[in-house]
């Protein structure tokens, strides 16, 4: 492994394959046990650095670094030096100075994890950068796939909604295509980026053409606001183009899986009853999401090491 | 003050010696010979004329912690330029007789380089309604270059209304050609590497469609237009086609879009952030050919400093801008010379005469002949060296070229026969 986690794209396929061979042994040697704790990265200091509210993904680091049994500092933004208009780079360096020895950087401006790094001597993690990646997002994406169907390799993967402002449609598409599954990208063509055609990746504006096909689908959180700025008609044209509801969800395979990253917009881009169903993943994703995030964090701080 | 230059190869023709007397040139010639002057041993060394620059950001009133019209001149003169325009986007906005007076006068105090002011064609910078040109054009600092430069005069009235005013005393409105509605929130090119990189892109189709318009404009109302910091293709096909129509339209291109490209974003450092974005390598190839052929008609550096901390952050919150003035000839020679698209005549053009020619500037952009003035540079076309922001004389340090080898160093800039710059150093 490298000394950061920045990208979903920078990983190769024997370091992807690694972190969730990881997770999975983690998950191993955790189970049936009272105390979910490894003494693995004791008297080490990781910080959540939360430049963004996101409440989940900041429990699930959080989880992880103490089930490694990390110290954790958080670090909101808010109420913070940083919002006196403390710069990152400062911010970076107090924070480097208090002994960190990884960095959990959530931030709404894309790279800015890639700059965190440039200035800091301890490991990074992109917890989401702007529209850019969110590789442990893909990472716990890609597990869930492999645990529920046996294998990436040839999976097709149908990934819906907002690709071109999404984060983690951006990470799940190369880090999919890393490990060899199939990517389809479905999509009104306004939310899709206008360099996609270069990406490992196919593309359609027909959500019921692709469905049958498909072994997993994943939908993505589709906010309001794009509506007010035309990126589609209304909610419910968007609804019952692209929108997954029960009826949509019978053209489906028998063992194909739903996916969501949450947090859902119920009834816009997907059915209750959909997130609801037995093919649904979304909880155990955010399961994962710890399983992955401490493979993760082992890998960088102590992997190496010991 | 007499100076006799020997032997310096003039637009990279014959050696020659140069006489400068009372700020002319008093002879040019073999072996000229006079008692009392000051010698400067020119021998490899290539004569050009003092260049001009369109589009320089000078930062003061304002930010003066960015760079003041002193040591912006100093940079200038390091890099060979006897004028530059200094654009209106200060605090307050040059769009008062007053501003353009005071920025002008500061100049003429560090007398470095001619400082020529740049008007705001609207109040503020707006875009929302005419500010008083004609008293700029009649203040001491006669300007005759009207830009918005920052933002795009987007309406389209508006833009016709001030092409036809400036008519009145022979004004040009330079124009930055981006269409705001369609690059809201924009960070850099947008294409393949945009998207991968998760920053909003800035179509080049924003720059294209608004210098469609304009041209079109122009030629209805037969005003004069410029367009400032040209960077795609496509671009150039649209100044091609217009200049065969014989619209009154020339450009600029800067220093960087002829060198670097969206590549460099991926570092995601914001010293390559900049307005308009760095473009693809198709791009940089045109605009180095459409300079080359004479469908762009200048090379203007947009230098843009910035104090650190408006450089060293996210990408995002940077702002948009990189140096230019000393290192603009170094890029031209590596870019055009040495691939042998430009020859010193075409630079002595390019850098010098056409920007001074729309500039309407008197004194600057003349031939290296007896009876003109005595405005020109002697460089070194054989020297190279790495750049070292430290080393600028800029007061910020958001060089683009930053560990760079570059090639062509100024040994000496002549302002009215007075060095400015002398074996490669400013004089004060
Ligand atoms: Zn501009």
């Amino acid at each position: 492994m490298k000394r950061h986690l920045l990208d979903a794209a920078d990983l190769d396929r024997a370091d992807a394959t690694l972190v969730l061979d990881t997770a999975a042994q983690i998950d191993q040697a955790l189970a049936g046990r009272e105390v979910k704790k490894l003494p693995t990265l004791r008297g080490r200091t990781v910080v959540n650095l939360f430049y963004e509210d996101s409440t989940r993904t900041r429990i699930s680091f959080e989880l992880a670094a103490k089930r490694l049994s990390a110290d954790v500092i958080n670090f909101s933004a808010k109420g913070s030096s940083v919002s006196k208009g403390e710069s990152l780079k400062d911010t970076a360096l107090t924070l480097e100075a208090m002994g960190s020895d990884a960095i959990v950087v959530r931030h709404g401006a894309s790279g800015a994890p890639h700059r965190l790094a440039h200035w800091v001597r301890g490991s990074v993690v992109n917890a989401g950068d702007g529209t850019h990646e969110h590789p442990t997002q893909a990472l716990l994406d890609a597990y869930t796939i492999r645990h529920r169907l046996g294998r990436l390799d040839g999976v097709r993967v149908v990934i819906v909604g907002d690709v071109l402002h999404s984060r983690v449609a951006r990470s799940n598409v190369w880090l999919l295509s890393t490990l060899g599954a199939q990517v389809t990208l479905v999509a009104p063509p306004t939310l899709l980026p206008v360099g996609v055609g270069s990406w490992p990746v196919e593309v359609s504006y027909d959500l019921d053409a692709v469905l049958p096909k498909a072994d997993a689908v994943m939908m993505l959180r589709v906010q309001a606001e794009r509506m007010n700025a035309s990126f589609f008609p209304s909610a419910r044209e968007y609804s019952r183009r692209y929108g997954l509801d029960a009826h949509r969800m019978a053209a489906l395979s028998d063992d194909a899986i739903v996916m969501h990253p949450g947090p859902m917009n119920r009834g816009m881009e997907i059915a209750a009853d959909v997130a609801d169903s037995v093919r649904s993943t979304i909880v155990e994703q955010v399961g994962n999401g710890v399983s992955v995030r401490m493979a993760v964090l082992y890998l960088l701080l102590g992997g190496a090491s010991s | 003050m007499t100076t006799l230059i020997k032997g310096a190869r003039v637009l990279g023709g014959q050696s020659a010696d140069l006489l400068l007397e009372d700020g002319r040139i008093a002879a040019v010639g073999q072996r000229l010979g006079v008692t009392g002057a000051d010698v400067v041993d020119a021998g490899g060394l290539v004569a050009l004329p003092g260049l001009v620059d369109l589009h320089t950001h000078l930062r003061e009133p304002g930010r003066e912690d960015a760079e003041t019209v002193e040591t912006g001149s100093r940079a200038a003169a390091l890099g060979g330029y006897t004028a530059v325009h200094a654009m209106a986007n200060t605090d307050p906005v040059a769009d008062t007789a007053g501003v353009v007076e005071q920025v002008w006068r500061l100049g003429q105090e560090a007398g470095l380089v001619d400082v020529v002011p740049v008007g705001a064609v609207t109040v503020g910078l707006r875009g929302e309604r005419l500010a008083e040109l004609g008293a700029m054009a009649d203040s001491a600092a006669r300007v005759r270059v009207f830009s918005d430069d920052g933002h795009c005069v987007a309406d389209p009235a508006l833009m016709r209304r001030a092409l036809e005013y400036v008519k009145a005393f022979d004004g040009v409105v330079a124009q930055h050609a981006e269409e705001p509605r369609l690059t809201v929130g924009a960070q850099m090119n947008e294409g393949d590497l945009s998207a991968r990189l998760g920053l909003t892109g800035w179509p080049a189709a924003a720059e294209e469609a608004v210098i469609a318009r304009d041209v079109l404009l122009a030629e209805h109302v037969g005003a004069r237009l410029h367009v400032c910091h040209v960077s795609t293709a496509g671009s150039v096909e649209i100044l091609r086609w217009a200049k065969s129509r014989g619209v009154q339209v020339t450009a600029e291109v800067t220093p960087h879009h002829l060198l670097l490209t969206e590549a460099c974003a991926q570092s995601y450092d914001p010293v390559f952030k900049v307005n308009p974005p760095l473009r693809t390598d198709e791009d940089v190839q045109a605009l180095r050919a459409g300079l080359a052929d004479g469908t762009i008609d200048a090379v203007a550096t947009d230098h843009a400093p910035h104090a650190v901390e408006d450089k060293e952050s996210e990408w995002a919150q940077a702002r948009p801008g990189m140096l230019g003035l000393e290192q603009a000839l170094s890029v031209v020679v590596e870019t055009l010379v040495e691939p042998g698209l430009l020859d010193w005549a075409g630079v002595a053009d390019r850098m010098s005469v056409r920007p001074a020619a729309i500039g309407r500037l008197d004194g600057h952009g003349r031939p290296l002949a007896p009876g003109e003035p005595a405005n020109l540079l002697l460089l070194d076309p054989a020297a190279r060296a790495v750049v070292d922001p430290a080393a600028l004389a800029s007061r910020s340090r958001n060089s683009p070229y930053a560990g760079r080898e570059l090639p062509g160093r100024v040994v000496a800039t002549f302002l009215r026969g007075t060095a400015t710059v002398r074996d490669g150093k400013a004089v004060r």
